[in-house]
């Protein structure tokens, strides 16, 4: 990977978990990681009637103010995110793209099994940035179950899923 | 690695066909979107798609005029219709007229995922042959399972057996010598390697949290249950489910294992609906299982359920002309990973790494050589970079600290077994003669983490 990667967190408030997730990405990724403060404020892109916010409007609405970042940008979010025909989605991003949105909501154990596990929230998290992050290099889903790029629709497959990118995909991604 | 199976997206709303165009692109299908059902018609009659996502309400054409017409043109084409009101006539005259399903907006993402893949599975032309290209002549094998000794290619000649089989398959060996990467290895080369292998280490989890890992939950189960969750059972359709450390299941998990295993069928927990699941089974175990059934704590007929093809994975001690090959691996991975130049390791140390006898067998190699790259300088990897020295009995002794206090041998010592146990413990306890509450105080006492390997 040839790029710089940026983390803004966008109302995200568990400060020691965003740390663990630095130190991970960094360890992963042999590249700078830096973390951003873009100042959004995603209130404009909440569905009262959904609950939920758009995805896909936050993403428009950070893309305003990173003209001057060279890089891939990755909006980490606790909030719960949506488009129109889904129920939600764990993350978004713009394939070939510089930014690219995740979102912890769905992630926490707790809501599956009543048993909060912050290293599983961490392991998923991680996963998501990578997988949305490959997609901002031009990678489509893969069909090796081993590989972090493998569509997960649901929590289930989010945790089958490998860790990293397999040998195809990762090849890929260093050549961009 | 893509489809290439070719989707239309009908719907008036455009930012419904963005949505859907973007998720469906992440998946490498052909995607193409029109806004109402004429602009639909004229694409279709240009060129044919594979399956298309219909909206239900649209101005001029509705969703059931350009099923119709679509029909009328290829009959194979698959449609799925998408409304935001549900209604049985109408879902029942969808059907009737040839659409493949019909859902309600917002879709849950997992059920469209597996609608379509389904949808586009039964129309696909392609063969399971077709599917498995590769003639197998040499076994596909995860990266790191390694070995050149004659004990490991017997292995290697086991799973290349049983691989195309669906037999089920109990993998014996120490802890840390590479079961479930056996495991990997038999499900990469069956005609199931493109489902997923699903693990479960069964020693890890309590009963109660067993159960719902293996058989999934609906929402409001239990407590805290928000969301439904599937279990491993059914993440594993079409694939490999593999339990790890299956000696310590209860007796009445053993039962219901047994019965799933037999009918490949399931309640979740909390649930009415029977699901159904077809996975083949690999189990791995590191205790001696025929003693635990004559001690009345494994059952007979689950035993001999599961132990039809057995492989033992021989312990590093036993095949150390796989050292060297190992190490070097490691010390490739390691020194990739920390960005260190590291490239050798020195005749004293390998004479030292060859001479050890591994209780820990690979993953304890695996993490001698993670600390030595941590701690090395220079360009090889030295004795001194290594986490203990042998004595000329074999015993290891650590050189770490000076410390010889009973408290720094009491910890070196319960790190030890914890870490030959996979950090499982109430085998940890049960060895060290003590009680899972103690072993719980002296980890908090001394600090002690997990390694991850």
């Amino acid at each position: 990977m040839k790029n710089e990667i940026y983390i803004a967190p966008l109302k995200f408030g568990n400060l020691s978990i965003l740390k663990e997730i630095e130190n991970r990405l960094k360890k992963l990724l042999w590249e700078r990681i830096n973390f951003i403060q873009l100042g959004l404020d995603i209130e404009s892109a909440y569905s009262e009637a959904r609950a939920q916010y758009f995805s896909t409007q936050i993403i428009a609405d950070a893309s305003k103010l990173t003209g001057e970042i060279n890089g891939k940008i990755i909006l980490i979010t606790e909030a719960d995110l949506f488009v129109p025909v889904l129920t939600f989605v764990f993350g978004e991003a713009q394939l070939n793209g510089k930014h690219a949105i995740v979102s912890v909501c769905r992630l926490h154990e707790e809501f599956y099994s009543g048993t909060g596990n912050d290293e599983l929230l961490i392991k998923r998290t991680i996963k998501e940035i990578l997988h949305e992050l490959g997609h901002c290099y031009g990678l489509k889903h893969c069909s090796n179950w081993d590989c972090v790029m493998h569509s997960s629709a649901a929590i289930e497959e989010v945790d089958i899923k490998g860790e990293f990118y397999c040998r195809h995909c990762r090849k890929l991604v260093v050549s961009t | 690695m893509g489809n290439k199976e070719s989707i239309l997206i009908v719907d008036d709303e455009r930012i419904v066909r963005e949505s859907l165009l973007h998720w469906f692109e992440e998946e490498d299908y052909l995607v193409h979107t029109a806004e109402n059902g004429e602009e639909a018609l004229k694409k279709f009659e240009k060129g044919k798609y594979d399956l298309m996502l219909v909206d239900m309400k649209m101005p001029g054409m509705s969703g059931l005029e350009l099923l119709s017409k679509v029909k009328e043109i290829d009959k194979n084409v698959v449609v799925i219709l998408i409304t935001a009101f549900a209604s049985v006539p109408t879902a029942i005259k969808a059907l009737k007229d040839g659409a493949y399903d019909y859902v309600t907006k917002p879709v849950d993402p997992d059920e469209l995922a597996h609608l379509v893949k389904n949808a586009l599975e039964q129309k696909s032309l392609k063969t399971e042959n077709e599917m498995l290209k590769e003639n197998i002549e040499e076994i596909v094998r995860p990266d790191n399972l390694i070995g050149e000794s004659v004990q490991m290619q017997q292995v290697f000649d086991l799973i290349h057996t049983v691989a195309p089989t669906d037999t089920t398959v109990m993998i014996r060996g120490e802890s840390g010598t590479g079961k479930e990467l056996v495991a990997k290895a038999i499900h990469i080369n069956s005609k199931r390697k493109y489902f997923p292998i699903v693990p479960v280490n069964c020693g890890a989890l309590a009963e109660s949290i067993l159960e719902s890992e293996l058989f999934g939950h609906e929402k409001g189960a239990f407590t805290g249950a928000q969301f439904r969750r599937k279990g491993k059972f059914e993440m594993a359709d079409c694939g490999t489910i593999f339990l790890d450390e299956v000696g310590t299941i209860s007796p009445k998990m053993q039962i219901e294992l047994l019965r799933v295993i037999e009918t490949k069928q399931f309640n979740r927990v909390g649930g009415n609906q029977l699901i159904k699941s077809d996975f083949r089974v690999i189990v791995a175990t590191n205790e001696p299982l025929e003693d635990l059934v004559k001690q009345g704590k494994f059952r007979e007929d689950l035993y001999y359920r599961l132990n039809v093809f057995s492989i033992i994975v021989p312990p590093l001690r036993e095949r150390t002309g796989d050292v060297p090959i190992l190490a070097y691996y490691f010390l490739n991975k390691f020194a990739t990973m920390m960005n260190k130049n590291i490239k050798t390791i020195s005749p004293e140390a390998m004479d030292f790494l060859v001479k050890y006898d591994w209780p820990g067998n690979v993953r304890e190699l695996e993490n001698a050589i993670e600390r030595a790259v941590v701690v090395g300088k220079g360009d090889a990897i030295k004795v001194q970079d290594l986490p203990f020295n042998v004595s000329a009995n074999g015993n290891m002794f650590s050189t770490d600290s000076d410390d010889k206090s009973l408290a720094a041998i009491e910890k070196k010592y319960i790190n030890k077994i914890l870490n030959e146990n996979n950090w499982n413990i109430s085998r940890s306890a049960q060895i060290l003669e003590i009680d899972r509450v103690t072993l719980y105080n002296k980890i908090s006492k001394y600090g002690l983490k997990r390694a991850n390997t």
